[in-house]
């Protein structure tokens, strides 16, 4: 299964696309080879419709979308060589797991499809047959599902259907995968469990993959890039750290939110359960059982900011100073500066989430000294 | 379940209305099968012309429910899957033979498919002639049942979810391979279903084959005759051996749906 090939660049040139009451407005896109790129948006952003114009499902009015140099605008879907996997999997129920997942490359060696066709006899040639089948082993041995090949697929769990479809879609080597919100039809375990494997099938066999998601963290935690889509429009296109840390539009920054999101390279269990996290010389609390480079977040309403030391049960507090205070209605937001004492690192900013009512009981200044806390179980690690 | 039913009297009169309309169906038939004895109904089968008149109706049937397939599958794929001006005409259009009165439409046929008007001598060119002849009892019965075969095999494609398909060109398949590998399997059973219901219905048309071919006669059409000139002793045991073996039939077509299934 090891391709690695370095193809699959992806050029969208001012792609424009009405569907329905909706359209998609001058697209620009440039994704290189090998690259994990995320699109992300809310519902209804057009994201779906984008990935089923770039797989040749939807026709666009114009523009020009080439892969590798090749302008494959015009192309129909069979002959353009992207894989696509559907946020419900879109298994064909009639056949096995071992059907669905060779049926592209049955369709590729024509005489092989006759074994599908109740009507016509197998008689497909014996070579092309074994070829088939060790390209079905490679596949299904790296999603990890040969156990899985001879079951129906309403049989399967929906991480097995999830890996069903990706091998589907992998066994005829596309040059670009598609992947469209291929984790949010599964309960939280298991999508974390399944992000890690995008990453790990990603590694190992390089595609460049056009994965849509409605999920922040998520984006983060898979993509080289994100461009972030909204109303059929593309708003901005960065690094995760660009995005959520120079949000170019409004919409981007509430649509990112107001979060606390952190990255941290080591991971440091502890005797009474708890994990260490560090990250610029904090040690952060936590509950998570994962390991290795890890993403972690701690929700604005979570943290509580006091103007003395805080006497309780929370695992994580830290001295800092107020740097910005933003008046949003019913809740200020307010950024604390944490610096470790006798350190070289740099200040790590924490946004906070307050009721009015306490803000103005405390009386915050820009400046002030303050201590904010949370608890283990608050820092979600992704 | 037993005692929740009984506890809830609004089902209970339910119940007994259904079964009023269930008995309705089955005492009538019922009565006729019973009727005959099987030595007389030996003696009918052994009747040259109940056999010949028998056998043409299921074939006529067969023949008709074949070309409404070869031209109503497509039909029916394209009025699940694709937008079109008029579409909505064209699904009314189906469903016209459902309301039209049968003989009304044996009429209409005629004023087509007659000796003397265009499409009549055309087709007298090729040697097939509409009235009383069997392409007459084939027409007639096309005409009144293909709407059944038509609409169950446009929900059948319907109902399959559209992104199955998308996968199938995605994965390299041309949209004949996908339709035949993907769509039509999946249409499978409301195809076969509504080829039984046409099928069937055809077997049972009177009206419009009446007015276009009295001769050869198909088994209603016999039953009829007979009927009319002997009374209903004479009528009687075709009846109960067309029904028996409708019936027959029906079942064995059903049984093999379900196997299908599983």
């Amino acid at each position: 299964m090891k391709t690695n090939n370095p193809h699959g660049h992806v050029e969208i040139d001012n792609l424009q696309l009405n569907f329905h009451s909706f359209a998609l407005k001058d697209i620009n896109l440039d994704i290189s080879a090998g690259e994990y790129f995320v699109l992300l948006g809310p519902t209804g952003s057009g994201k779906t419709v984008l990935l089923e114009a770039i797989a040749g499902l939807q026709s666009s009015q114009s523009g020009r979308i080439v892969i590798d140099g090749q302008d494959i605008t015009n192309l129909v879907p069979e002959k353009r060589g992207i894989g696509f996997v559907y946020q419900d999997y879109a298994l064909f129920p009639h056949l096995t797991v071992a059907q669905n997942i060779t049926l592209g490359l049955a369709a590729r060696n024509r005489s092989q499809i006759q074994h599908l066709l109740p009507m016509f006899s197998r008689n497909g040639r014996k070579d092309a047959q074994r070829g088939i089948k060790a390209q079905l082993h490679d596949t299904t041995r790296l999603l990890r599902i040969d156990h899985l090949l001879k079951r129906m697929p309403e049989k399967l769990s929906g991480g097995e259907k999830q890996r069903v479809a990706l091998a589907r879609a992998l066994i005829v080597r596309p040059r670009l995968m598609l992947l469209d919100e291929p984790l949010s039809s599964l309960d939280p375990e298991r999508r974390e469990v399944l992000q890690r494997e995008l990453l790990r099938i990603h590694q190992e066999v390089g595609t460049t993959t056009i994965h849509v998601t409605h999920d922040f963290e998520e984006a983060i935690a898979l993509g080289d890039r994100i461009a972030v889509i909204h109303d059929g429009e593309v708003l901005q296109v960065g690094s995760p750290e660009t995005i959520f840390r120079h949000p170019a539009s409004e919409f981007v920054a509430r649509f990112v939110g107001a979060r606390n999101i952190f990255e941290s390279k080591t991971v440091q269990p502890t005797m009474s359960g708890t994990t260490i996290l560090t990250h610029n010389g904090l040690n952060i609390s936590t509950l998570t059982s994962l390991s290795g480079k890890l993403h972690y977040s701690i929700r604005p309403e979570d943290i509580i900011i006091a103007r003395e030391k805080l006497h309780s049960s929370v695992r994580n507090c830290f001295e800092g100073q107020v740097t910005t205070i933003t008046n949003k209605g019913m809740l200020v937001y307010v950024t604390v500066d944490v610096t470790p004492e006798k350190n070289q690192f740099p200040p790590t900013p924490f946004v906070c989430a307050i009721t009015r009512s306490s803000y103005d009981e405390m009386s915050l200044h820009i400046g002030d000294r303050v201590t904010i806390g949370f608890k283990a179980s608050a820092v979600h690690v992704f | 379940m037993t005692n929740k039913l009984s506890a809830n009297k609004l089902l209970l009169f339910f119940m007994l209305l259904g079964a009023l309309l269930v008995l309705f169906i089955v005492l009538p038939l019922l009565r006729t099968v019973t009727s005959s004895s099987p030595s007389l109904l030996w003696e009918t089968l052994l009747d040259n012309e109940v056999r010949n008149a028998i056998s043409l109706t299921f074939l006529c049937s067969a023949i008709a429910t074949l070309i409404a397939l070869i031209l109503g599958l497509p039909l029916a794929y394209l009025l699940a899957r694709t937008e079109f001006r008029g579409k909505n005409l064209i699904n009314a259009i189906i469903d016209i033979p459902i309301v039209v009165p049968h003989t009304a439409a044996g009429i209409a046929l005629l004023m087509v498919f007659g000796r003397r008007t265009f499409l009549g001598k055309l087709f007298g060119l090729a040697g097939i002639n509409f009235v009383s002849a069997v392409p007459g009892i084939i027409i007639a019965m096309l005409f009144v049942s293909l709407s059944f075969l038509v609409n169950s095999a446009r929900d059948g494609f319907k109902a399959i979810n559209p992104r199955l398909e998308h996968i199938a060109r995605t994965l390299g398949l041309t949209p004949w391979e996908s339709f035949w590998l993907v769509s039509l399997p999946l249409a499978r059973r409301s195809v076969l279903s509504g080829l039984i219901m046409m099928w069937a219905r055809g077997l049972s048309e009177f009206g419009a084959v009446v007015i276009l071919a009295y001769h050869p006669m198909i088994a209603p059409i016999l039953i009829y005759e007979r009927f009319e000139s002997y009374g209903l002793n004479y009528a009687r045991p075709v009846a109960t051996l067309v029904i028996l073996i409708s019936l027959g039939i029906f079942l064995l077509l059903h049984l093999v749906g379900q196997n299908e299934n599983k």
